[in-house]
């Protein structure tokens, strides 16, 4: 009951704000460092982008109101994207230098059409693209894509860990031959992003893969269950956007009886936005996660004490913090924060603000070991992994997560990993050189 | 029988079910045209808010039948509102004007929706169980739920009552009359301006069914206002003024979208189904360019 | 006083066919023109030229497409978006595989691939009309964006389904930085403003409206419908397909086919019911408004409260405010933003009367 009086009140406080006079622009006093945030909180994906970019605000709150990075203050302006690639572009531009004449150093949209809307304007920019575990795979090759990111693991190792938990659960690789997986994927470009590494692997492995496809907006997807029906699979993987298609995959997997705990949800598709709505429906279903959910890491317990405690948190219902995007949004602002001090370190400029190519740098010196996840209070949170010049993915594993009907039990006490992780950095090389021999890009030369 | 055969009986019904539900949508948009040739852009906006609304005063604690009371009242207020503010000063313009008019309307809807209510997901429990009835199962193969069967009763137990109100009452021939022109119905007495807060608020409440028996199955969320596309195949093969139109076109929509899907679809690599209707609609159009049931246009020079 | 019809005298067949008659209105136009091509891309920020000048004018010239089969031939058409993909992904794959391709050829073909893929389309306007002609030729919009979307060939099978659209290159000259590719968007936009005008106000304009006014009497008076309304469609849809082409190359650059959904033709749908039906001007309006006011409403907001309310609250209060304005702007002025600009024109030729 209460948020929603808490939203009409400040609904009635913008609404008087407005006939009243403008605020005056605020005046640096401290050091500064601008950080932009293109959020998208209205429209389909708006829970995701709430969660997400609230994550992200509240930790950058939580930093500054413990002594900021090395004493640079943050501060941030957002833009509305819609989650639409024109808005996005737009908003890209608008945020590029920010109110106190800063550029910024790092866009994260979120989302594969934002994030393949700006891709090419990186360099040109001097602008990191922190893909969080979305966007384009083979920017994961950092000698190809200099200024792009995969920090929290792309399609091609989430793929292959989700088959590789299916051949933990059947008992062993060899015993996937002869199995059947359906991919069950929105008919878009990021639906198909995993299937060059998912085809391989199921080659090797003597799998049957049968390729579904799903019209967005993906409300209704009944021709696409009978076909699954006909099918019979072993596994089926999801590979949806937006909490309608997800949930409604759920309910009508229930429909045609298909068991749920044969089903595999992509990173964009479990988090509790998209089971709640599902009801029973998604009780069992397996969800693969880049950053685990739950409030009981030190770090979500700061912030909850440090920002919410002080009535400055971000999101309108605080219950959420601690969801799968909330976590999600803080993780990667760790990412942008733990950069800048690399930066800061690298380039000698402790306690001062730095610019793109010393955050690139910075951000490229990433190194999450077990200790400093501990110091920073998010052990088990994310899997530790190191960057570096050529490789610009994470760790590339992933918990195994299952939906109880409140909430999701952690299968792996461990993060899983790829079975073959040399593979997958093969074929991410591959795709990053054949990009970048067609569209004539230097390929970068790394120590 | 045999399995080949089975299945595809399994798909008909299947493309039947779904049928039914997008004419659940479709309604809305009939009974607004029907009454004043305006295409409401806003149904699929209307659904959202409606069954957010909804959700939301049960959130508040409100038992289910009094939130839905609560919000049927809701529908008429949005209902009389459209039509104080955006239809009375419209009376008598153009319709690409007032189809103009409710996008604006469908834009204040959904902000005001999760500006109030916020834009988290929500579940709808209508405590209809929606998994495969054993029984029907057993004897036949075929999976059939008791949503699909309460889906399918409400959407003809809503036609059959608006059909009836359209043809057989005196409200149904003033909303007839005004169709046929605003001025002219006006000028020979009939209240114009009770007529469409009648016809919105019915369109409100139809909206409010076919959110409820959406959101059950994908959550109460934004992603329902694009529901409305949904039902614009189904439209064009009824024809926008008929009532019984929209439960047949429904089910040729659902049912020929689905067969393709399964058995066309797998040659292109699957998606057809997004312009299948489409097209279909249009084939149909080719013979009939006012749809099924539509009435005939007759031009004079 | 200063703006007034009377003492315009024509002393010739060539003064009174022309697009302008009042001086006035050549003086205003020519500093609209020299603004635009001599001042602003030199003083305009990037942000200015590359997020809101390039966008709007693309927008402006799938506007004027989408107004020209609306607005002037009558047929309400859904497709804009579909053409907008086929424009820009023809240009990409004429550009690529054609190496002596000079990009001007290549927005042209692209045009023209789009308007013969536009006259398919238009086939069914000739039994069906109004709404049902609407929701036809949704077919053209879903089936262009999953052919583009399914088949690799299109996108040069990228591993992702994402185009990269190559640099614009005139005469050897790389046109890149925000200003230079603003004046290549502006220099198309004006000319093929320029045509559209003519064409509007000329024998084809004519026929068009003769269709739309009544297409029986139209026919019954001698006009060819089959000629004159496809002849509509393939004209919209080359200048949507350019105005789709400028957008992938000069706004968005790297592209995929679902950037071209159906949200899009809505919304250039909107850019011409409230820029004023049967207007080239009202293009402008339209676009500017659909596509810009949203972006201040956001910037004003933020502006204005910064960090101090939830922007959650402030991005759904914006939608609220939109709607308002649109419904306002109707009920204000029916006939869209071009008659507004119409009525100040009138008002000034009168003044200081009122009457």
């Amino acid at each position: 009951m209460r948020p929603m009086f808490q939203r009409a009140a400040s609904a009635l406080l913008v609404t008087a704000a407005l006939a009243a006079a403008p605020i005056a622009p605020g005046i640096a006093l401290a050091e500064e460092q601008y950080m932009a945030v293109p959020s998208s909180r209205v429209g389909p994906y708006s829970a995701m982008g709430t969660g997400y970019y609230g994550g992200i605000i509240d930790y950058m709150t939580y930093v500054n109101k413990t002594g900021g990075v090395n004493g640079v203050q943050l501060t941030w302006a957002e833009c509305e994207t819609e989650y639409n690639a024109a808005r996005t572009v737009e908003c890209y531009q608008r945020l590029l230098t920010g109110p106190n004449g800063q550029k910024m150093v790092v866009f994260d949209t979120l989302g594969t059409p934002g994030a393949y809307a700006v891709i090419n304007r990186m360099a040109e920019d001097e602008v990191v693209l922190a893909q969080f575990g979305y966007g384009r795979t083979d920017a994961a090759d950092g000698r190809v894509w200099s200024w792009v990111f995969n920090a929290a693991g792309h399609y091609w190792s989430q793929i292959a860990v989700k088959m590789n938990f299916m051949a933990q659960v059947e008992g062993g690789v060899e015993n996937m031959r002869g199995k059947k997986i359906v991919h069950l994927h929105i008919d878009s470009a990021y639906g198909r992003e995993p299937l060059p590494a998912m085809r391989q692997i199921a080659e090797d492995w003597g799998v049957n893969l049968v390729e579904i496809s799903i019209p967005p907006p993906g409300l209704e997807q009944k021709s696409q269950w009978l076909q699954i029906r006909r099918e019979r699979p072993d596994w089926v993987t999801f590979w949806g956007a937006g909490s309608g298609m997800n949930a409604t995959g759920m309910t009508e997997a229930a429909r045609v009886g298909f068991p749920r705990d044969r089903m595999m949800y992509v990173t964009f598709g479990g988090a509790e936005e998209d089971m709640v709505p599902a009801g029973d429906a998604a009780v069992g279903t397996y969800v693969v996660a880049n950053v685990v959910p739950g409030k009981d890491f030190p770090l979500v317990q700061q912030i909850n004490e440090v920002v919410y405690g002080a009535g400055a948190g971000n999101l309108a219902n605080p219950e959420r913090v601690g969801t799968v995007y909330w976590n999600r949004g803080v993780a990667a602002a760790v990412m942008w924060v733990e950069a800048l001090k690399n930066a800061q370190a690298i380039h000698g400029k402790d306690g001062q603000a730095v610019t793109g190519p010393e955050f690139r740098d910075g951000y490229e010196a990433l190194d999450f070991t077990e200790e400093k996840l501990a110091e920073l209070g998010m052990t088990g949170m994310i899997a530790p992994f190191k960057l570096s010049c050529e490789k610009h993915d994470g760790s590339g594993r992933f918990k195994i997560m299952q939906w109880n009907g409140e909430k999701f039990d952690i299968i792996s006490d461990d993060f899983v990993a790829a079975p073959d992780e040399g593979f997958i950095r093969g074929l991410v090389e591959a795709s990053a050189e054949k990009f970048a021999s067609e569209n004539g890009m230097t390929v970068r030369d790394c120590p | 029988m045999n399995p080949e055969i089975l299945f595809f009986f399994e798909v008909l019904i299947g493309g039947l079910l779904a049928g039914v539900m997008y004419s659940l949508v479709a309604l809305g948009f009939v009974l607004i045209y029907k009454a004043s040739s305006v295409f409401n852009f806003a149904q699929g906006a209307m659904v959202f808010f409606a069954v957010l609304s909804f959700v939301g005063f049960m959130e508040l604690g409100l038992p289910f039948f009094l939130a839905l009371l609560v919000t049927v009242g809701l529908m008429i207020l949005v209902g009389m509102a459209t039509e104080r503010f955006v239809l009375r000063p419209l009376v008598n313009q153009h319709e690409d004007t007032l189809l103009m008019a409710t996008i604006g309307l469908a834009f204040v809807l959904e902000g005001l929706a999760q500006l109030v209510w916020g834009v988290e997901v929500r579940r709808l429990d209508l405590g209809i169980r929606d998994e495969p009835i054993m029984r029907i199962a057993d004897a036949t193969g075929i999976f059939v739920s008791v949503l699909d069967l309460v889906a399918g009763l409400v959407a003809a137990v809503m036609v059959a009552v608006l059909a009836i109100v359209f043809s057989r009452t005196k409200v149904g021939l003033g909303l007839r009359a005004v169709a046929d022109g605003h001025g002219a119905a006006m000028s020979i007495g009939i209240p114009l301006r009770q007529v469409w807060v009648f016809v919105w608020a019915a369109a409100g409440i139809v909206a409010l069914v076919a959110g409820m028996l959406w959101g059950a199955r994908a959550g109460v969320q934004f992603a329902l206002v694009g529901l409305a596309l949904k039902a614009l195949p189904v439209l064009i093969i009824g024809g926008f003024t008929s009532v019984p139109g929209v439960i047949v076109a429904g089910l040729i929509v659902g049912a020929s979208e689905k067969i393709a899907e399964v058995y066309i679809g797998p040659y292109f690599g699957g998606g057809i189904e997004g312009w299948a209707p489409y097209m279909l609609a249009v084939l149909f159009l080719m013979f009939r360019p006012e749809g099924l049931f539509g009435e005939r246009i007759i031009r004079r020079v | 006083m200063y703006y007034r019809q009377a003492g315009t005298y024509r002393t010739g067949y060539a003064q009174d066919m022309r697009l302008m008659p009042l001086k006035e209105d050549r003086i205003l136009l020519g500093l609209v023109l020299v603004i635009a091509f001599a001042v602003l891309p030199f003083t305009a920020s990037d942000y200015w030229l590359s997020a809101i000048l390039i966008p709007w004018l693309c927008m402006s010239l799938v506007a004027m497409g989408q107004n020209i089969l609306m607005g002037y031939a009558g047929q309400l058409s859904l497709g804009a978006a579909g053409f907008m993909a086929a424009g820009a992904f023809a240009c990409y794959n004429l550009i690529l595989r054609v190496e002596w391709m000079p990009f001007p050829v290549a927005i042209l073909l692209s045009g023209l691939i789009a308007a013969a893929i536009g006259i398919v389309f238009g086939l069914p306007s000739l039994r069906v009309r109004g709404l049902y002609l609407a929701v036809a030729t949704l077919a053209s919009q879903f089936f262009i964006v999953w052919v583009i979307d399914k088949f690799g060939w299109f996108k040069n099978y990228d591993t992702s389904g994402i185009i990269t659209a190559q640099d614009i290159v005139i005469f050897g000259k790389a046109f890149t930085s925000p200003a230079e590719m603003y004046l290549v968007v502006l220099t198309i936009t004006v000319l093929l403003t320029w045509a559209a005008m003519n064409m509007a106000r000329g024998s084809a304009g004519r026929n068009w409206q003769a269709v739309r006014d009544m297409d029986v009497a139209a026919e019954v008076m001698g006009l060819s419908l089959l000629r004159t309304k496809l002849q509509a469609f393939a004209i919209s849809s080359f200048y949507c397909g350019v105005g789709g082409a400028l957008f992938a190359f000069t706004y968005l650059k790297s592209v995929e086919p679902a950037a071209f959904d159906i949200n899009l033709s809505f919304r250039v749908l909107f850019m011409v019911l409230i820029g004023g039906l049967g207007t080239i001007i009202g293009s402008f309006y339209g676009a500017g408004f659909i596509l810009l006011l949203p972006v201040f409403l956001n910037i004003f907001f933020h502006a204005l409260f910064g960090k101090a309310v939830d922007a959650s609250i402030t991005s759904a209060l914006e939608q609220v405010i939109f709607g308002v304005l649109i419904i306002l702007f109707m009920i204000y002025e029916p006939l869209g933003l071009a008659k507004l600009w119409q009525n100040l024109q009138e008002r000034m030729r009168r003044w200081p009367f009122k009457f």
